[in-house]
């Protein structure tokens, strides 16, 4: 509006032009109203800190920093250490990702490089369905399902291993258990792999056809075009793409509360009983009464929080640039 | 030009340019590459395929209409033939329905301001990239926020719960909004300010009009991810086993909590009717989201 005003001619001195009144309240009032709402998101964002930061200060105050860095938790004992569900919470999301890794870019390059529109359009519908099956929903079949199928498959696998040196430190021991780390990292990565294909696959399509063609033209294979055109253009799109699927594995709660094996311990054995933090929170909030008990669990999730938001800052921070790099060149 | 230099340079005619496609190890791995991309799909159709076979197969025999209604949740010990899961599936279309009502209108709202009022402004780009963020935060920190600020003052209630789905769907109905609002072509705005009409009512009666199916579809799959929720309920809406329909006060429950308390208990009766809840949730999810490419395929006007 305000160009307007200026391309017209001056208008008399002291006089206001027609075209300049005033907005009138209620166009003013919807764009307050607007951005209320838009900041509402600033407000939760600095909420949560301080109200989780608020209620976990007893934790602090009563085990001190080197408790909260032990892997003692026993509620019984006062020992309210996080660094156990810490392991476990980058143990099992660092299996998720190696598993989902592959399979979510394989899938999006598939998507996007091999089969027509006509038949990709159904299978990111399937994924779709992949990513609205609620994470209780897996926890109950991989704890009633997946969990006594797998405990076999583990139990062989260990007494293979026995005696060779790493593989026996990671698959191996003595009790192995259907829930344990690696049984929460295959659900995690379940649940992660439509989100990081569906980002990569957006990335991926950015890609544009005159460097393919360019590859196809200079007598690449599809795979070598993919390795030449696609990958360098979409790599750190994808792996922001794969930063963001961490911080969600990292987070998820359900399914991994009911997998993981819920006890607390640091071990190599992937195929050990273990614990997340978000985990942790889900199963024993219930019980814990007052104290530093209930404190702990909200400083826990505090702490994951904080850990989450800077893996999303991260990731954005990874996409923004590649895709800034990609424009500019 | 060059097709007609082509024979002088080469004798034996144009049959030594090779088209085919080339030969020996660069063949063999492309052709291993493209099959490991299909097997990388199988990875992801095999559990799809094997969890929807259990919870439909398992679900399907708990599944009744007495399942669905009764008014009180047994306790675990009692067999699948008593009482169900009524309680629970009514709290979950209350609460659900609610934080829709709460995070649905904010959401767009603030889809509004970032690409009607501030696209090119350091807020709308500084809101875009926080509700980015936001996405990410885990569900369970939503449950222990809504704790800590609303359920140790007021107790625990179906708003509760509301307020954490709602916190969750906020960011996702800003993000698919605000990608529908970008579509709209500018034409249609110039359109209606040049018929000097304000800019609030050009974004209400023009931009979001014609942008509304995606929006609308963008809602109902938040509703469907929502639904799904477990973590955010656990610490705001606790657990009860006769039905409350008075959303904002007393104790409530849901299908999703229900699952997660039956799924470790040792009763045959408590799993069969884990799975039953768990059939509904899924039909739930899945209606929602089918309406939502209904909407899509029905009033999008604009696509990428």
């Amino acid at each position: 509006v305000s160009a307007v005003t200026k391309a017209d001619p001056a208008p008399e001195a002291g006089s206001a032009h027609p075209l300049a009144q005033r907005r009138p309240l209620g166009d003013r009032g919807f764009q307050i109203l607007a951005l209320a709402a838009g900041l509402l998101v600033l407000v939760i964002l600095v909420l949560i800190a301080v109200s989780t930061a608020e209620q976990s200060t007893s934790w602090f105050t009563t085990v001190g920093l080197k408790g909260i860095f032990s892997t003692d938790w026993d509620p019984t004992t006062n020992h309210f250490g996080a660094m156990a569900f810490v392991y476990g919470t980058v143990i099992s999301s660092v299996i998720a990702l190696i598993i989902a890794f592959p399979v979510s870019v394989g899938m999006a390059l598939l998507l996007t490089q091999v089969v027509p529109r006509k038949w990709s359009d159904p299978i990111v519908y399937v994924i779709d369905l992949l990513a609205v099956v609620p994470s209780v929903v897996w926890g109950l079949w991989g704890i009633l399902v997946l969990v006594p199928w797998l405990q076999k498959i583990y139990t062989s696998i260990s007494s293979g291993v026995k005696g060779i040196p790493v593989l026996d430190s990671l698959f191996g021991g003595a009790n192995v258990s259907g829930a344990s780390f690696f049984t929460a990292g295959i659900i995690l990565a379940i649940m992660i792999t439509p989100i990081i294909t569906s980002l990569s696959r957006e990335v991926i399509a950015t890609v544009p056809t005159i460097d393919k063609e360019g590859a196809y033209a200079l007598g690449a294979t599809r795979w070598e075009m993919i390795r030449g055109a696609v990958w360098p253009h979409s790599q750190g799109g994808v792996i922001g793409a794969v930063l963001i699927g961490f911080g969600r594995a990292m987070g998820e709660t359900i399914a991994a509360a009911l997998v993981i094996g819920s006890s607390a311990q640091v071990t190599s054995h992937l195929f050990y009983t273990g614990y997340s933090i978000p985990a942790v929170i889900a199963n024993q909030f219930g019980e814990a009464t007052g104290g530093a008990f209930r404190s702990g669990l909200i400083g826990l999730g505090l702490f994951l929080f904080v850990i989450t938001i800077i893996v999303n800052l991260l990731a954005r921070g990874i996409v923004e640039r590649t895709a800034r790099r990609s424009r500019g060149a | 030009m060059a097709v007609t230099a082509e024979p002088s340079r080469t004798p034996q005619g144009p049959s030594t340019v090779d088209l085919r496609e080339p030969a020996g190890w660069r063949r063999t791995k492309n052709q291993i590459m493209t099959v490991l991309m299909w097997v990388a799909l199988v990875c992801v159709l095999v559990p799809l395929g094997f969890v929807l076979y259990t919870v439909i197969g398992k679900g399907a025999a708990a599944i009744s209409w007495q399942f669905l209604s009764s008014s009180t949740i047994p306790p675990n010990v009692l067999p699948l033939g008593i009482g169900g899961m009524g309680p629970a599936v009514i709290g979950t279309l209350i609460i659900t329905g609610f934080a829709a009502l709460i995070a649905i209108p904010l959401g767009v709202l603030g889809a509004i301001y970032i690409s009607e009022y501030g696209a090119t402004g350091f807020l709308g780009k500084f809101i875009a990239f926080l509700a980015d963020v936001m996405t990410g935060v885990p569900s369970i920190v939503m449950g222990l926020f809504i704790y800590t600020i609303w359920v140790i003052q007021f107790g625990y209630s179906g708003m509760a719960g509301s307020f954490a789905l709602a916190c969750l769907m906020l960011p996702i109905v800003i993000r698919s909004s605000y990608e529908m609002l970008r579509l709209v072509p500018n034409s249609l705005r110039e359109g209606s300010y040049a018929l000097g009409a304000t800019k609030a009512r050009v974004t209400l009666t023009v931009v979001l009009p014609a942008a509304i199916g995606g929006i609308v579809s963008g809602a109902l799959l938040a509703i469907a991810r929502a639904a799904g929720e477990t973590a955010p309920l656990l610490f705001t809406i606790f657990t009860v086993e006769a039905t409350n329909t008075n959303l904002f006060s007393g104790v409530n429950t849901a299908l999703s909590t229900q699952i997660f308390a039956n799924a470790t208990s040792p009763y045959t009766g408590a799993e069969q009717r884990a799975w039953g809840a768990a059939l509904t949730l899924i039909a739930i999810a899945f209606i929602l989201m089918i309406i939502a490419r209904l909407v899509t395929a029905r009033f999008t006007r604009y696509t990428r």
